[in-house]
């Protein structure tokens, strides 16, 4: 193949990979039309703010990468062999000031990141709670063999697979797990993921600004249901919000210890359920059963190790 | 009786399911096929004595290509298994995969293409390559070396021992974070084949960064000091120095959950006191730097291909080599941004958030050193350069990508979604994969004695760019709508399955990359006669691995010059060729099986702890142990090649140097695609006996 043909196969190599890649681009925007693109439709400020350092951050990216990337492809298309107009020279002196700027240019862009990074970890911890004139709602949040328990400790009833949330309120999530794996817990519209884990409490903080149903899961692999360990997390206002827990409160299937230990039992896709009245220190119970060995018999494979 | 001899084996175990009995059934058919031809060419002798037993670092490091492969092939199937189950498991339909099956699918998916497909060709370039670019007839310990293979062949076993007896594998993800690997939550013997393929070919692992440390640093040629050394070997050693630090941190981890689950401990576990962060921290503190064991010589192999296919020197020599120290260091302090979300606070994530954007300093350093050796050269786009600028287009995506997961609050809503999954295989595919395909192609005319077709390895080539932007492109998006990872199924409300299905059609144009890529192989065999490289430099090389023939004699270079220069072949060159010497008498290792051996005792031994077999771990462990013994006392480790018969092998060589003058890299005639079909249709056709008429026409 000549030389001149060879640029020619270049050229339309070159020209078919923009090609695909604009048509690939074309095809997303496509597809993404009416779903639901959780981090870019953030519904409450946490999952706002998240988004918005995202931006920042891959924006402050691209300004060094994509002049980094051209110039690179620029000069590799420059210096080809057939093109005779450029210069080669293999002894080529180099500058020790730009050994120096290497060095200098990512370093300053990963300071500069670093330092919005910083703050902004901390402002986004979710321990942290959210500053706000109304008073929090405490959810505690159970993961169970494949299914999400809520308990609302305060209003006193608790649902599977069902997280009601009135609008504009921050949120106190307590997160652990009873005879499960580490699961992950995650409404990406609302906040980002934290993990729940036996013998655990974690605390996430969000909020949600806007009324709507938001999807979520366990985004941590737990076991053969981990797929169908889905929930909803629905947004109303707080007049939604009281009514629906009177409906629950009414429906008089309450969470005793026998419901609960029917619970422990690994169920897929499990359809949801509503209870009237929760058990009163019921996570607690939870937790210290991972705790205290005397508190672990009967639910731990290896009870019988410890006499 | 019955479980003193089996343990806990029984009829159940045998294959019952569709996939064991497939893979069992495949795995049979392919030995007895490899057993039936080797009978049949009466070549059991020569392939013991040749090959198996071998302590050439060549050979070690073919051997390592073929399995790996092979694996390649095997952890391709999986991808593909995976992605059809996706595009097809949306709202009623549930695919044709149980979720079981799938996350075990998953799981080996993972460690084969880390454990068995990228440690393995990294070994094998490394074993090839290393050795001719220091000048040095073989390793610090040839013996450790076949050891180390082998302990990989075992393990490679190991993975697949499942689909024969067991019929599962874990199921738990490729680290199987606990406590769901566990036996509360994993009872199986998956998990038990997962901890066992990965100890006994960690231990390989270990054993072989030992021996190539001490080789880089014991046994270059006269006169190559650090700072003269070539960069791929320079990448390989910042890489094994990371794998002696770290490996055994996977090994003692791996015992640990071993002990879990073989004597009921509980390091791990939910109850009495066992801590499953504390494995979560233990198997990131590994594996995280395993990522840049991988990476660090892929980096080296770019900065040879840039330097010699833009002829002229490496620029900023020693900031790249600062680059890759700085990556080795950093790395091992960037573990914990693999479970941000775990819960550790603010102060703990921003910390360990920084550490991981100070990588990314000197990864840049790589790129520009990269590009101002561009500068004024004069660049071939052969197909070792296509690579590299494939490299550089996806690995900067990855890069950008992960920059971006290195910042905590982001780090909560991208963490275990599709987006980390594209992320880390733009990493691995783009750093990686692309590094080992681009060493191929480059080293291939060292190995084999002739260059690699170019045309078909240009399809291959942009088979692979485009099929990978079409799956990871996509993946990307997903993973930004909040689709997690590890999903058999999905909502069809979720509007994710035209994505998943531009995954699977992605992952189809890769796959026949893949199949181009064997195309591109074996048409070269067929012109080989066309492609031989008769100078042992096909492409006007700068380090001393192009100073030898192609392929190099068992000594590699028959007199070891003194080095004066970085690009110490070059140089030779510029003066004229090699410095002339007396041919010296050359003192090799001889072949040795006890490699084979303890590592057969070594798999025997794995195989009786998954299966509780009491006895047969007695013999395992006995035989490693005799047979170590046995061999330091073997004193009869060395033959001489006598300096007449060094001079009778260069004579033949400078004959050949001679007599074909060096062919232009230019004349592009190798074979295309067409071509090689119309070869093998017509091939096929004449062996089922039917002879186109219209042949003589």
């Amino acid at each position: 193949m000549s030389k001149k043909r060879e640029t020619h196969t270049h050229v339309k190599m070159i020209g078919s990979i923009v090609l695909v890649l604009a048509g690939l681009a074309l095809l997303v925007a496509f597809l993404l039309q009416g779903k639901n693109v959780a981090l870019f439709h953030p519904r409450g400020m946490i999952a706002h703010e998240q988004l918005r350092l995202m931006l920042v951050t891959g924006g402050l990216l691209l300004v060094v990468a994509v002049p980094t990337l051209v110039l690179l492809f620029s000069t590799a298309w420059k210096y080809r062999e057939s093109n005779h107009r450029s210069m080669h020279d293999p002894h080529v002196r180099y500058s020790k000031l730009l050994a120096v700027g290497m060095w200098l240019i990512p370093s300053t862009f990963m300071a500069l990141l670093a330092f919005i990074m910083w703050p902004a970890t901390h402002k986004l911890e979710p321990q942290k709670p959210i500053a706000a004139d109304v008073k929090p709602l405490t959810v505690q949040v159970v993961s169970l063999p494949w299914k999400w328990l809520f308990i609302y400790p305060d209003q006193n009833i608790a649902t599977i697979n069902h997280l009601q949330l009135p609008v504009d309120t921050p949120v106190r999530l307590q997160l652990t797990a009873d005879e499960m794996p580490m699961s992950s817990f995650w409404v990406p519209n609302l906040a980002g993921m934290l993990y729940a884990m036996t013998g655990h409490s974690n605390t996430l903080h969000l909020i949600a600004n806007t009324p709507g149903d938001y999807p979520g899961s366990s985004a941590e692999i737990n076991g053969a249901g981990f797929a169908g360990m889905k929930f909803t997390a629905r947004v109303g206002s707080s007049e939604d919000f009281s009514r629906w827990i009177d409906t629950v409160r009414a429906s008089g299937r309450p969470l005793d210890a026998a419901e609960y230990e029917k619970l422990l039992k690994p169920s897929e896709n499990h359809p949801g359920a509503l209870y009237s009245a929760a058990e009163t220190g019921m996570y607690d119970k939870v937790l210290m059963k991972y705790m205290d060995p005397s508190g672990s018999e009967g639910h731990m494979h290896h009870g019988a190790h410890h006499e | 009786m019955k479980e003193f001899l089996l343990g806990k084996l029984d009829a159940h175990a045998l294959p019952h399911e569709w996939f064991t009995i497939g893979g069992t059934a495949a795995f049979i058919l392919g030995a007895a096929l490899i057993i039936g031809l080797i009978t049949w060419k009466k070549r059991w002798t020569w392939l013991w004595k040749e090959w198996l037993t071998s302590v050439d670092p060549k050979k070690i490091g073919i051997m390592y290509f073929i399995v790996a492969g092979f694996m390649l092939l095997r952890g391709g199937l999986d991808a593909i298994m995976i992605w059809l189950q996706q595009a097809l498991s949306s709202g009623d339909s549930y695919g044709y995969l149980s979720a079981d099956h799938f996350q075990q699918i998953f799981t080996a998916h993972g460690n084969i293409m880390v454990f068995f497909v990228a440690m393995a060709f990294i070994f094998g370039l490394i074993n090839y390559i290393v050795p001719l670019q220091i000048g040095a007839r073989d390793l610090a310990s040839p013996f450790l070396n076949t050891l180390g293979f082998w302990l990989y062949v075992a393990g490679v076993v190991m993975v697949n021992m499942f689909f024969a007896l067991g019929g599962e594998y874990a199921a738990t993800g490729w680290l199987a974070i606990a406590p769901l690997s566990g036996t509360q939550f994993s009872p199986g013997v998956g998990v038990d084949y997962w901890i066992w393929s990965l100890q006994v070919s960690g231990i390989g692992t270990t054993l072989g960064a030992i021996n190539f440390i001490m080789t880089i640093l014991k046994m270059r040629a006269p006169g190559m000091t650090l700072w003269k050394m070539p960069l791929f070997t320079w990448g390989s050693l910042c890489s094994m120095i990371m794998a002696v630090t770290v490996f055994p941190l996977l090994t003692a981890t791996l015992f640990l959950l071993f002990f879990d689950r073989y004597l009921g401990m509980h390091f791990f576990t939910t109850d009495l006191g066992g801590n499953a962060m504390m494995y979560t921290n233990l198997i990131w503190m590994w594996g995280h730097p395993e990522v840049y064991i991988l990476m660090l010589p892929a980096f080296g192999v770019f900065s040879e291909i840039v330097s010699t296919f833009s002829r002229k020197r490496m620029a900023y020599y020693k900031s790249n080599i600062l680059g890759m120290l700085g990556v080795s260091a950093f790395a091992l302090s960037v573990w914990l941004h693999h479970f941000f979300t775990m819960g550790a606070g603010a102060n703990v994530n921003a910390f360990f958030g920084v550490m991981t954007m100070i990588i990314a300093i000197p990864t840049s350093v790589l790129v520009f050193t990269w590009i101002a050796t561009m500068y004024k050269g004069r660049i071939r786009f052969g197909v070792p350069m296509l690579w590299f600028l494939g490299f550089i287009g996806v690995f900067s995506v990855g890069g950008l990508a992960g920059v971006l997961l290195a910042v905590p609050p982001a780090d909560f809503q991208l963490h275990n979604s599709l987006f980390l999954v594209a992320h880390f295989h733009t990493m691995v595919i783009g750093g990686v994969l692309f590094g080992i395909f681009a060493g191929i192609n480059y080293w291939f005319p060292k190995i084999a004695g002739f260059r690699l077709n170019e045309r078909i390895g240009r399809y291959a080539f942009w088979c692979w760019i485009v099929g990978f932007m079409m799956s990871f492109i996509p993946m990307y998006t997903l993973g930004i709508m909040g689709a997690t990872r590890r999903l058999d199924h999905y909502d069809a409300s979720t509007g994710w399955q035209p994505f998943y299905v531009l995954m699977l059609i992605g992952g189809i144009i890769i796959m026949i990359g893949v199949a181009l890529q064997l195309v591109q192989i074996i048409a070269s065999i067929m012109q080989k006669q066309r492609l031989r490289d008769t100078t042992g430099d096909p492409w006007d090389g700068r380090t001393l691995e192009w100073a030898t023939s192609s392929p190099p004699p068992p000594y590699n270079l028959a007199v070891i010059p003194e080095i004066t220069s970085r690009d110490a072949f070059f140089e030779f060159k510029q003066r004229g060729g090699l410095p002339r010497a007396k041919y010296e008498a050359i003192h090799m290792p001889k072949n040795t099986a006890a490699g084979i051996y303890i590592s057969a005792f070594a798999f025997l031994a794995s195989f009786a702890f998954v299966w509780h077999i009491t006895w047969l771990i007695v013999v395992g462990i006995v035989g490693i142990i005799v047979c170590f013994i046995a061999r330091t006392f073997n004193d009869d480790l060395e033959y001489t090649l006598s300096a007449a018969e060094v001079e009778k092998i260069e004579k033949n060589r400078l004959k050949d140097v001679r007599s074909e003058p060096r062919q232009g890299r230019d004349d592009d005639e190798d074979m295309g695609l067409w071509e090689f079909i119309k070869i093998v249709v017509t091939w096929a056709l004449g062996l089922i006996g039917i002879r186109r008429r219209s042949h003589g026409n």
